[in-house]
């Protein structure tokens, strides 16, 4: 307690909290969470109590279980063939594409090959090229061969990630020693074998990385399965919620179903959320990676 | 890279050309699926664009060779520039602000002066995980003056302010993007900044220099990099700007959104509405060509600023 020692505490590493600032941090991470706690806020309402109740007051009822269960059974359960499609699209797709960004990237950064200057060129230049503008082209030639309206439509787009083919050659040329590499092939193990056992489990941090953003991505895409897919039993659940929200709005025709709307809402970002705060420690270890790269 | 690292003498048993062809085959094997995929969903569709960007689907004659004709027709189309002019404005005003927020974040939680530095940093980045179309029925329903904050507060104070009238929904799309985007940013910055070495502020400390003096002398330069590519991904990501406005009209009666409010908005309804394909694969194919123009426009600035330092 005495004011010399309390005051050599405060270091360049470890100095003086400042309450104006963390106050004013705080306004901005208030932007943040406001439209979370107001769609929490509201999925506990019924859709009588969310039409007349002021917005970030809680409702007369608390109907959030009421709204769960109707999300699961309206229009014969269809909530949960979208659940189901978003969770085969996202595993699928983001395994596939993780796989194949660690094969490119170990080749690139371990293995000489004919027109390697080539491939690399093209396939960094095309991080830049927008998404958006891309899957257009990508839906004239889907519905050309005849792809679209499948899953595939949605699979196949997903497969690619440039940029986790990027992060992964990083990784690869800093954190697998071509050593050992040599060893376990002077052992007799094959180049795909020794991939397999050496390299990929030295990949795993960069991986879960890759495979957490390509689930991200995935989970939250909305305009290409929206241009691919026009059978709502193969849509994803950011598509399906935008039709249940166009069906509550077609003025006065459709039924009133703002509730199951935000319900819906909640219960497709609660996973993603979930994923996030458990993986911090891959996502910023990843982001580090490639800004100090980039 | 693979030169530092120490490689054992290749034993004389195989003759060195052989060995080297079959390596290299298996290095082409590796890089095969990527690559063949690669090609099914980035370099075929934008070939298969071109080629349709010179059709159109005529009434009379069905699909037929008009040459640069849907090119002429967009360059001369003032609902295609409409959008173009949106998108540019609202680039100009929302990155800057987004970004100016984004490293002040960025600086605040380095600073480590804040209490609950790791609280505040996971939940500036939360909004990121929500996507678009969740993100756009929130802060519709929140803005909005039926079911909204608005709606109360204007019953409250007697006064008419609506957020997504013709005038103002362009700022409450970048109240929603500023939204989502800011604290992916921040982390950006703030893993650049976490990779100064802390000595450097210690003997900046030692010499005297206050925490401003440290700010603009060693955090900002540090910045410099990843300023360059937040700018280059955030126009990438407004030039293509569409779920917003593609869902919001069916939120909000007069919300002044046209089928070309942005270019990619008019590309989706001319190719499913209008079935105009020709024209929608030529406007896509500008427009990617515009957005890649100006990220590599940027990038070059960027690199000359930095070799001038």
């Amino acid at each position: 307690m005495r004011p010399i020692s309390s005051r050599r505490l405060y270091t360049v590493e470890n100095p003086r909290k400042s309450t104006t600032l963390t106050v004013m941090t705080g306004l901005f991470t208030l932007y943040c969470l406001l439209p979370l706690g107001w769609l929490v806020v509201n999925a506990t309402k019924s859709q009588a109590d969310f039409v007349s109740s002021f917005g970030l007051a809680p409702g007369r009822e608390f109907a959030l279980w009421d709204n769960i269960v109707q999300v699961f059974t309206y229009q014969d359960g269809i909530f949960s063939r979208w659940l189901l499609n978003t969770v085969l699209y996202v595993v699928v797709g983001a395994t596939v594409s993780t796989f194949l960004a660690a094969l490119g990237g170990y080749a690139l950064a371990k293995l000489d090959f004919r027109g390697k200057r080539t491939f690399l060129l093209v396939v960094l230049g095309s991080i830049s090229v927008p998404g958006i503008a891309l899957a257009i082209p990508q839906f004239l030639l889907f519905a050309h061969i005849g792809m679209t309206n499948t899953p595939w439509a949605v699979l196949i787009p997903s497969f690619i990630n440039p940029f986790g083919l990027y992060l992964m050659w990083v990784f690869t040329a800093e954190a697998v020693p071509t050593g050992l590499l040599e060893a376990a092939k002077i052992d007799g193990a094959g180049e795909f074998r020794t991939f397999l056992q050496i390299a990929l489990p030295l990949l795993a941090p960069a991986g879960v990385t890759v495979l957490l953003f390509s689930f991200v991505s995935i989970w939250n895409n909305y305009f290409l399965p929206l241009i691919m897919l026009k059978d709502p039993d193969w849509y994803p659940l950011t598509v399906g919620i935008n039709q249940w929200n166009k069906l509550g709005s077609t003025a006065g025709n459709g039924a009133l179903i703002q509730n199951l709307v935000i319900t819906s809402a909640l219960l497709t970002i609660v996973p993603l959320i979930i994923a996030f705060l458990s993986l911090q420690r891959y996502w910023q270890s990843g982001l580090s990676l490639g800004a100090v790269k980039g | 890279m693979e030169l530092t690292a120490t490689a054992p003498p290749r034993s004389g048993r195989q003759a060195a050309p052989t060995a080297k062809r079959r390596k290299s085959q298996i290095g082409l094997a590796f890089i095969a699926p990527f690559g063949a995929l690669f090609a099914l969903v980035f370099i075929v569709p934008i070939l298969y664009a071109a080629y349709l960007s010179f059709f159109q689907d005529k009434l009379v004659g069905g699909n037929t060779f008009v040459g640069l004709a849907n090119y002429g027709k967009l360059f001369q189309d003032p609902q295609f520039w409409d959008g173009v002019g949106r998108v540019f404005r609202f680039t100009l005003v929302q990155v800057p602000i987004m970004l100016i927020f984004a490293m002040a974040l960025a600086l605040a939680l380095d600073s480590m002066r804040l209490h609950g530095t790791k609280f505040l940093r996971v939940t500036i980045f939360l909004p990121y995980a929500v996507p678009a179309i969740v993100a756009t029925l929130m802060w519709g329903f929140l803005l909005g003056i039926k079911y909204g904050l608005f709606g109360s507060l204007n019953e409250a104070l007697g006064t008419d302010i609506d957020p997504f009238s013709p005038g103002t929904t362009l700022i409450s799309i970048g109240v929603m993007v500023t939204w989502a985007f800011t604290g992916f940013n921040m982390l950006i910055f703030y893993a650049a900044l976490k990779a100064v070495p802390r000595e450097l502020y210690e003997a900046a400390a030692i010499d005297g220099a206050n925490e401003f003096q440290i700010v603009r002398a060693i955090k900002l330069p540090a910045l410099r990099g990843s300023l360059v590519v937040t700018i280059i991904f955030s126009i990438i990501g407004t030039f293509q700007m569409f779920n917003e406005p593609q869902i919001l009209p069916s939120m909000v009666a007069n919300s002044g959104v046209t089928t070309f409010y942005t270019p990619n908005l008019y590309a989706y309804n001319l190719a499913f509405t209008g079935s105009q394909q020709g024209y929608a694969a030529a406007l896509a194919l500008v427009m990617a060509a515009i957005t890649i123009v100006v990220a590599y426009a940027v990038q070059i600035r960027g690199l000359r600023n930095a070799s001038d330092q």
